[in-house]
């Protein structure tokens, strides 16, 4: 549709573009030759209707046929036959159909024959690059456009698998908790079923681009973590800080998830007993801030080295959305791991 | 009685596999563990004759943990999800369980036991496991050394070089020495090759503790190490090294 409206204003210009030749003509063949209006009119509505007519053709011809810039020779010599033929054409109508008894007009179209044919191949020739060029030009904004979608796509499915390389785990372990509470205390297990069910409903409708309240976000969060109690219960505490300024505002969705699960996988596979995750999240004037603190044992850990798939993920899926690689920055301060992300807010 | 030991830092993972424990009288759990220190321990004291053991568990996984014993029991694996883990469980475990696993897959894990139990030795099983060169990720960041009744954790880091001795690995760090039984050509596959190189026979050093070699016959030359320890280089090992410092 709109190569139509495009096509059809391409014509439009240039059937302006030979009305002007044909005002200028007219004038030049009745002031220099001294010819009569309707002599000048003719001449130059018939010679400049056929170079228009020449011109649609090379520009129909370059619509279906682009040649590569190593072949603008057929180009050429489609262009000069197309001026050749306008040029002779323009003779033998005007020598035979119009004027016959005008003997000046006669001469002067014997002699102008060349310039003619010069002045044709030139518009024609000129008509014949624009076109080339405009359609170079529709053709790399097509392919910009593709390029584009399909940057997006693997965006996108990039995306979804990194979500997807964070589950097993933590889902297997936690239907075999569910397994074991089955037999023994069966409320518990119908309840871990709930959070469970609860936790992977939003993990699913929640879309990566989109942004969420921190207070949705820790809600979600906390189903996580409540479930991870289930499992760890005797070792594992956790400690969530945020206030009424913070609550507010947003971050893409589900990225905290696996930011406290590396933590506590980090703490409690690196120590032995009790330990404590805690979430802090502060505001400063243009970002919130989110830090997760868990312990490491920095006799045996490189903390570098413990940081492993889950902040990769994280990190990838920051710079994708906001185009920055330091939101995320980590620190080991005596036993405690600190992962603190820096979430824009928008303005 | 038979005397198993449970070792798997999830109280209610290990709760299950007692559970359905029940329905075998001859099986007695002695003791369950929440790690591999525990773990190490408990089968010292009750030797065991089978042993459930999860693979990630705290500080050491449960292959670091076969590793330290000497002779180590039976092995049922229950773990959740690890590719890596798998791969070695089909070769040569007795047996593993994917949890959650059903009553009836238990079943047949036990079943399969007392058959090799009838028919073979078990240890071989398991130690031939030990062997396998399928690491885990995180083992590649740390060596677990046995020191009378100690567990030691060494990151590799901090380890500067590594001698040949019998049937043993001699490993050095700055201050210490350990002795693990292993090979050399085990430690030269699972380090990291641009840090640790094989440069003699006897021979893996650190890359960032040289700090001179010398010339020290024909063909044959010196490394000499940050803690004063010196370090022969073959002529192959000369042009490997040379290689990864890239000159």
């Amino acid at each position: 549709m709109q190569t139509n409206l495009t096509t059809s204003r391409v014509i439009l210009a240039t059937f302006g573009w030979c009305s002007m030749l044909v005002l200028f003509e007219t004038y030049a063949l009745m002031s220099t030759f001294s010819f009569d209006l309707t002599v000048a009119l003719a001449d130059s509505v018939n010679f400049n209707l056929l170079v228009f007519t020449a011109g649609y053709v090379m520009f129909n011809t370059l619509k279906f046929y682009q040649p590569a810039p190593k072949n603008g020779f057929y180009l050429l010599v489609w262009s000069v036959a197309l001026a050749s033929l306008c040029a002779v054409l323009h003779r033998y109508a005007m020598a035979h159909y119009f004027f016959q008894d005008n003997v000046a007009y006669q001469e002067y179209l014997v002699g102008s024959h060349v310039i003619r044919g010069l002045f044709a191949w030139l518009f024609i020739a000129l008509i014949g690059m624009q076109t080339w060029i405009w359609f170079y030009i529709q053709d790399q904004r097509a392919s910009e456009k593709r390029e584009q979608e399909t940057l997006k796509f693997s965006r996108e499915a990039e995306l979804a698998s990194l979500r997807q390389q964070l589950q097993p785990h933590f889902l297997f372990n936690s239907l075999n908790s569910i397994s074991a509470l089955a037999g023994s205390r069966p409320e518990e297990a119908r309840k871990m079923i709930q959070q469970l069910s609860d936790f992977l409903r939003g993990t699913i409708k929640k879309d990566d681009q989109q942004l969420v309240s921190l207070e949705e976000e820790l809600k979600h969060l906390q189903l996580y973590l409540d479930i991870e109690k289930v499992r760890f219960g005797h070792r594992l505490k956790t400690e969530i800080i945020s206030n009424e300024n913070t609550a507010t505002m947003v971050l893409p969705a589900l990225l905290l998830q696996p930011v406290v699960e590396n933590a506590i996988k980090f703490g409690l596979y690196d120590t032995i007993g009790e330990i404590t995750i805690r979430i802090q999240a502060r505001s400063t004037d243009r970002n919130l801030i989110i830090v997760v603190e868990n312990p490491f044992d920095p006799e045996t850990s490189h903390p570098r080295q413990g940081t492993g798939f889950g902040l990769n993920s994280v990190q990838r899926r920051l710079s994708l959305l906001y185009a920055r690689q330091d939101l995320l920055t980590t620190q080991a301060v005596g036993t405690l791991f600190r992962t603190e992300i820096k979430i824009p807010q928008p303005a | 009685m038979i005397n198993v030991i449970l070792i798997d830092d999830e109280p209610l993972a290990r709760s299950i596999v007692a559970e359905y424990l029940r329905d075998f009288p001859e099986f007695s759990i002695v003791q369950e563990c929440n790690d591999g220190f525990e773990g190490v321990k408990a089968i010292g004291i009750h030797k065991p004759e089978l042993i459930f053991l999860d693979i990630q568990m705290p500080k050491i996984n449960g292959f670091e943990m076969l590793e330290l014993l000497e002779q180590p029991p039976a092995v049922i694996f229950t773990t959740a999800f690890d590719e890596y883990a798998i791969k070695a469980f089909e070769a040569h475990a007795t047996d593993y369980l994917l949890k959650p696993f059903s009553k009836d897959r238990f079943g047949k894990a036990i079943q399969k036991w007392l058959s090799q139990r009838q028919n073979t030795e078990p240890k071989a099983e398991t130690s031939a496991l030990i062997h396998q060169e399928v690491r885990q990720p995180d083992e590649r960041n740390r060596v677990v050394v046995k020191e009378g009744s100690n567990i030691r954790i060494i990151p590799v880091h901090d380890m500067t070089y590594l001698e040949a001795y019998d049937d043993y690995v001699k490993i050095f760090t700055q201050k210490e020495m350990f002795l693990k039984k292993k090979t050399m050509s085990f430690y030269e596959q699972s380090l990291d090759p641009a840090q640790f190189v094989r440069v003699h026979r006897s021979y893996i050093v650190a890359v960032s503790q040289i700090t001179r070699i010398e010339p020290l016959e024909k063909d044959t030359h010196l490394a000499l190490l940050k803690t004063g320890a010196k370090i022969p280089l073959s002529k192959t090992g000369y042009a490997k090294l040379k290689s990864v410092l890239g000159l």
